[in-house]
């Protein structure tokens, strides 16, 4: 009787759909379709430095005749690092000019690649992983204090110009998480402290030494070794009896 | 991009090569047939050539195995999984149409694990693709509709109860002729191929990755190609599809006729779907001795114009010069009286692009009953020499289809890429396949290929050192042909190939009418009539101040404008008439829709006005008329078939006279894609096709 009821009860509360577990969307925060705009148009000018233009014939050396595009990466990474830290859409044509390819083969792979910026960004840009391990770590401390100390949003630009952040996914340091990478540097082992050091430095334009900031030297265990810590044994360790000459 | 740089480098080295490349041999002997590989499909074996996919194998049992990436004239990209089968001694389903057969296979098309795989595959299609087929212009005939009816589950684990977890894309403004609803892509990238390897504009590609992966153009701008509406028919949902015909029909509304396309000179093979006696769209119909599967967009969205500025009664001028609607007896009467008292030396009759052989034929026996040999076309040809007396002198000999086995193509004077798109298409494919080697002598256009231009001199064509021009020029080709069909190995290779550049010339010349009214205008012809002739060769200022001009045609245009009778007839969608290719095949339109107002089929009018005027042309109805045609070429009636030409020889001995120490320059009509859209009555009354020309012109300002 009693559980009858409850069970009645339960039904007058039990919600029509079936219940699910739902995540967010989850959306990249670049468009994969182009936009005019001031800074990156198809106008905005872009040629290669003649250090560039050497570096370019380098690289198309190494590939076979009928295989030039396979170049197309490592210029438009040039083209990136030439024109600070981002990629222009006259880059993209320069370099489909340079390959002699059509312009779509060209988006393709800029837009595939989200190494590949198309966006103007600040002269640091902040790449903040929040995945798994940094998350568990405390990224989100770290990105909360980035964004109050350069006061730009995740994935915009700093009102002064010279920060961009970005939140990236794996980074591939998780064992020195949180981490967070500026430019082509790590900084690793990151505490909110260590990350607002670190952008006061860039704010004075000084570089930060790179790397954990824990007093590790790589990855090695924090403490000092927890295994492997006696001398290594010599050969036929192990062996049977019956085997040992 | 998909042919080696280095061996077009070294192909096109210099233009002194054209002739040792073009001589050298066309049939290689053929390596041996390799060994046949036994598979199974279902148990059932079949023997197939190495290297064939387990899904061509299965189709070769009649096996359909689900695709929507997959397409046999397209690269295989192997992306929508769709076509996963259970493989024995294979430890996952292998997708059908990347994997290549190997001997004793067996493929099990219809186990559990095939249709479960089949299964979750069309569960996550369905995932991102909209539910909205009740306002998708591709209900009814969408492939992923069919295949999920088919082999979906029939439950769904997807509740979306936030409306929020189905991925949205924007639309992209891709032309006048196709509608984007990109939230409905699959990602089967048949576009993308179609793009890059048919249409040769490589425009369209996928930006991002993963869940943002997108179809499109990156940059704003529009799929721009003469052939660009294919895609809305490879699209395998709707995401593509035709803009023009938008929320217009149902397919199982609608009826669907088999015809022929007379737009270009190919007589590509259509549908016409109509309802309500109005032609909706049309649609290519596969034959892959012409089109192949594919069609112009000329061909596909000018139907509008059938609807538009068409002549729909008939029409005499009054005192004031103006053309006043009449009834069929007094325009028929009027005409009747301006052709018997002419005299039989002052009387020429035109015939214009959309000419059917069977109204060719009345009115050229009428004509020639009324004592007069003035038959003309309107578009030229040389006369001297062999002249249009040896069929070979005036077809695509080759045939269509061949030109993919061509090893080497010159085009002399002709932008073969408007003139007859899916031509070009065969020589692109043939460029991008075979590593077919394209000159061409003309003027510069783009061909959608690389080709060595040897310049827009006709002098390139001689041999001799002796320039050509007209007739000459054809003699000078004649004689090239000649030179090389000799160094081939192969006797049976035709070289000499004309292409003509209307649906009517060939079988205008078939029947013995005269290429080219020039000399017959400067006579000063006291009655002109034209069938449908609007290009504007014939004009009031080059006819005596009391000429006549009966014009007899579909549409008002030119033609229309200048006649002081005008005879309504029916276009091609309207008849059941007789049209031969470039390449000398007879095809047959089918009546699809009746003729507006009173416009009647054309041999008819000229039929009833030949018994007014007192000559009466033996034939009462379209078979006699038929048996008239194969009288005079049974070509003409074979419908479907080519006949093999020959007498090249001959043809080369005759012109031998005229070698005349001429030069000029080549030129073409049409040399950018505007100049395409508008080029015959039809297209020329179609908003669409206006509407490209706007596109095209909009475009070239665009800085991409």
């Amino acid at each position: 009787m009693l559980s009858s009821l409850r069970t009645g009860i339960k039904g007058l509360w039990r919600v029509p759909a079936r219940s699910l577990q739902t995540s967010s969307v989850l959306q990249h925060d670049s468009l994969f379709v182009h936009r005019d705009t001031p800074e990156d148009n198809v106008n905005t000018p872009f040629e290669f430095s003649e250090a560039n233009k050497k570096r370019i014939d380098a690289l198309l050396a190494i590939y076979p005749e009928g295989h030039k595009r396979g170049a197309m990466i490592p210029i438009l990474d040039l083209a990136q690092r030439q024109n600070g830290g981002w990629l222009p859409l006259s880059a993209m044509h320069k370099v489909a000019e340079i390959l002699n390819l059509p312009r779509m083969r060209v988006y393709e792979v800029a837009t595939f690649y989200t190494m590949f910026i198309r966006r103007p960004v600040g002269k640091y840009h902040l790449q903040v992983c929040t995945t798994t391990p940094c998350w568990l770590r405390g990224s989100d401390a770290i990105l909360k204090a980035i964004v109050e100390d350069t006061k730009c949003e995740v994935g915009g630009n700093s009102p002064c110009g010279k920060f961009s952040v970005s939140e990236v996914e794996c980074l591939g340091a998780c064992v020195n998480a949180p981490m967070l990478q500026v430019n082509d540097d790590y900084y690793e082992d990151l505490t909110v402290e260590d990350t607002k050091e670190i952008i006061a430095k860039f704010k004075k334009d000084e570089k930060p030494v790179p790397g954990p900031r824990s007093g590790r030297y790589a990855s090695e265990p924090l403490g000092g070794l927890t295994s492997l810590t006696e001398p290594p044994t010599g050969p036929g360790f192990g062996v049977q009896d019956c085997f040992k000459a | 991009m998909l042919r080696q740089p280095l061996c077009r480098a070294l192909a096109l080295s210099s233009p002194a090569r054209a002739v040792p490349l073009a001589s050298r041999s066309y049939s290689n002997p053929v390596p041996a047939e390799p060994e046949k590989v036994e598979v199974f499909i279902n148990d059932k074996p079949v023997y197939v050539a190495p290297g064939t996919t387990v899904l061509q194998a299965a189709a070769q049992v009649g096996v359909e195995i689900p695709r929507f990436c997959y397409h046999e004239r397209l690269a295989v990209a192997g992306n929508c999984r769709m076509c996963l089968v259970e493989v024995e001694r294979s430890p996952k389903p292998v997708a059908a149409c990347a994997m290549p057969v190997m001997k004793g296979m067996r493929v099990k098309t219809d186990s559990d694990l095939t249709r479960k795989a089949r299964e979750g595959v069309m569960e996550f299609l369905l995932v991102n693709h909209p539910l909205d087929c009740p306002i998708c212009d591709q209900g009814g005939e969408c492939d992923l509709q069919d295949q999920s009816m088919a082999f979906g589950s029939d439950r769904s684990r997807f509740t979306d109860v936030h409306f929020s977890g189905k991925r949205a894309v924007e639309d992209k403004d891709i032309g006048p002729l196709i509608k984007t609803i990109m939230t409905r892509c699959i990602h089967c990238t048949r576009c993308i191929r179609f793009a890059s390897e048919v249409a040769g504009v490589d425009d369209f590609g996928t930006t991002g990755r993963g869940t943002d992966m997108q179809v499109g153009t990156y940059v704003e701008k529009m799929l721009l190609s003469e052939l660009s509406g294919n895609v809305i028919d490879l699209c395998p949902v709707g995401a593509l599809t035709s803009k023009p015909y938008s929320f217009a029909a149902r397919p199982w509304e609608t009826r669907r006729i088999d015809s022929v396309d007379v737009l270009d000179p190919l007589g590509s093979n259509i549908v016409v779907t109509t309802r309500t006696n109005e032609v909706l769209r049309i649609l290519p119909r596969t034959n892959e001795e012409i089109n192949e599967e594919w069609l112009s967009d000329k061909s596909r969205f000018a139907c509008d114009g059938l609807k538009r500025q068409r002549l729909v009664t008939p029409m005499m001028t009054d005192s004031r010069g103006n053309l006043m609607p009449v009834d069929w007896e007094d325009a028929i009467v009027a005409a009747a009286r301006a052709l018997r008292d002419c005299p039989p030396n002052k009387l020429l009759a035109v015939a214009g692009d959309m000419a059917d052989a069977e109204s060719l034929v009345a009115l050229k026996d009428l004509v020639n009953r009324l004592g007069s040999e003035n038959t003309c076309t309107e578009q030229y040809f040389p006369l001297d020499g062999a002249g249009i007396d040896l069929r070979s002198s005036y077809l695509c000999n080759t045939k269509i289809a061949n030109v993919e086995d061509a090893d080497f193509v010159l085009l002399i004077g002709t932008n073969v890429r408007f003139e007859a798109p899916l031509l070009n298409a065969r020589i692109r494919k043939a460029y991008v396949h075979k590593d077919t080697d394209v000159a061409l002598i003309g003027p510069k256009v783009d061909l959608t290929y690389d080709y060595m231009h040897v310049g827009d001199s006709a002098s390139v064509v001689k041999i001799s050192p002796r320039g050509p021009e007209g007739s000459a020029l054809l003699a000078y080709t004649q004689e090239l042909a000649c030179k090389l069909q000799d160094k081939l190995q192969d006797k049976e290779w035709k070289v000499l190939n004309v292409l003509q550049r209307t649906a009517s010339q060939v079988a205008a010349l078939d029947l013995g009418y005269q290429p080219g009214v020039g000399k017959a205008l400067q006579d000063g012809p006291k009655v002109v009539y034209l069938l449908g002739a609007d290009s504007g060769v014939v004009s009031r200022d080059q006819l005596p101040k009391d000429a006549f001009v009966i014009y007899q045609g579909h549409h008002g245009d030119a033609g229309a404008a200048m006649a002081d009778v005008v005879l309504p007839g029916a276009a091609y969608t309207e008849k059941r008439a007789t049209f031969v290719n470039a390449e000398g095949r007879a095809q047959q339109t089918l009546v699809a829709v009746a003729p507006p107002g009173m416009a009647r089929e054309d041999w008819k009018i000229i039929r009833a006005l030949s018994e007014v005027i007192g000559e009466r042309l033996p034939y009462d109805n379209l078979d006699e008329v038929r048996d008239r045609l194969s009288e005079i070429s049974p070509a003409l009636v074979a419908y479907g078939d080519v006949q093999e030409n020959n007498y090249f020889a001959q043809a080369r001995a005759l012109a031998q006279s005229l070698q005349k120490p001429v030069s000029g320059k080549l030129d073409v009509q049409l040399k950018h894609l505007e100049d395409f859209f508008m080029t015959d009555t039809i297209s020329r009354a179609s908003p669409t096709m206006a509407k490209c020309i706007q596109a095209v012109l909009k475009q070239k300002d665009s800085p991409y």
